[in-house]
């Protein structure tokens, strides 16, 4: 289960809106071992593209060396999907990275920038393996 | 000549949990080789028949190898390379 803050997921939400049509993407970071999120890092789409997200390399180094001298964890990976529902797509599965990390997948699909629910779900994927998994908002 | 590197999780199956390691070569192929011999089946992770693989980001101190010389790249005594898997999907 994914436990997770009101404020967290209004700010993936105000992510995913802002860069419709393109997909959004970026890490809430958390103290390591604890499995809860915490810091909200946004990162720029470096594909900018309406079916892909790639965090840019050197931002990438940039947060991980800032995790590992905080010691947190990416705890969730989020993006959204902006044409299509909030699972992960086969490109998603093959290049999961973080079997510790819970997926977030959003979906823009029914009001693009435009007030209105986002569908708004979470996934362990592990070796290939997709398990969604209840989310928890407090 | 030791150069370190820094492993990512999803790699560490293979340096047995280990997260920094220590490598040998005058280049990023070179140091890749004696990381396979040493842990055996991390290579084929790194590099396929085309060179480093594409959502693998391989970074000698803080620059992309990609804008260097890719597998290349000359490595010197006291060198960190850090290995990432990219984060992206679609």
């Amino acid at each position: 289960m994914l436990r997770i803050s009101q404020e967290l997921v209004d700010q993936i939400v105000r992510h995913a809106k802002a860069d419709h049509p393109d997909e959004a993407c970026g890490v809430i970071a958390g103290a390591a071992g604890t499995d809860t999120p915490k810091r909200f890092i946004p990162m720029i789409n470096a594909a900018r593209s309406t079916t892909f997200y790639e965090f840019d390399s050197s931002d990438l180094l940039k947060l991980y060396r800032e995790m590992d001298d905080l010691d947190e964890e990416p705890v969730v990976i989020y993006h959204s999907h902006t044409a299509t529902e909030a699972y992960p797509s086969r490109t998603d599965v093959t290049l999961a990275g973080e079997p510790g990390a819970h997926y977030v997948l959003v979906s823009t699909r029914e009001h693009g920038q435009e007030a209105g629910p986002v569908e708004f779900r979470s996934y362990r994927i592990v070796d290939g393996e997709v398990t969604e998994e209840p989310v928890d908002v407090h | 000549m030791a150069i370190e590197v820094r492993v990512p999780t999803i790699l560490r199956e293979y340096t047995g949990g280990a997260k920094v390691v220590s490598a040998e070569g005058a280049t990023l192929q070179s140091a890749f080789d004696n990381l396979e011999a040493n842990y055996p089946g991390i290579g084929g992770r790194l590099i396929d028949d085309s060179g480093l693989r594409r959502f693998i980001n391989v970074y000698l101190n803080d620059e992309d190898v990609r804008f260097l010389d890719g597998l290349n790249t000359v490595i010197a005594d006291q060198d960190t390379i850090t290995i990432l898997p990219a984060v992206a999907g679609g």
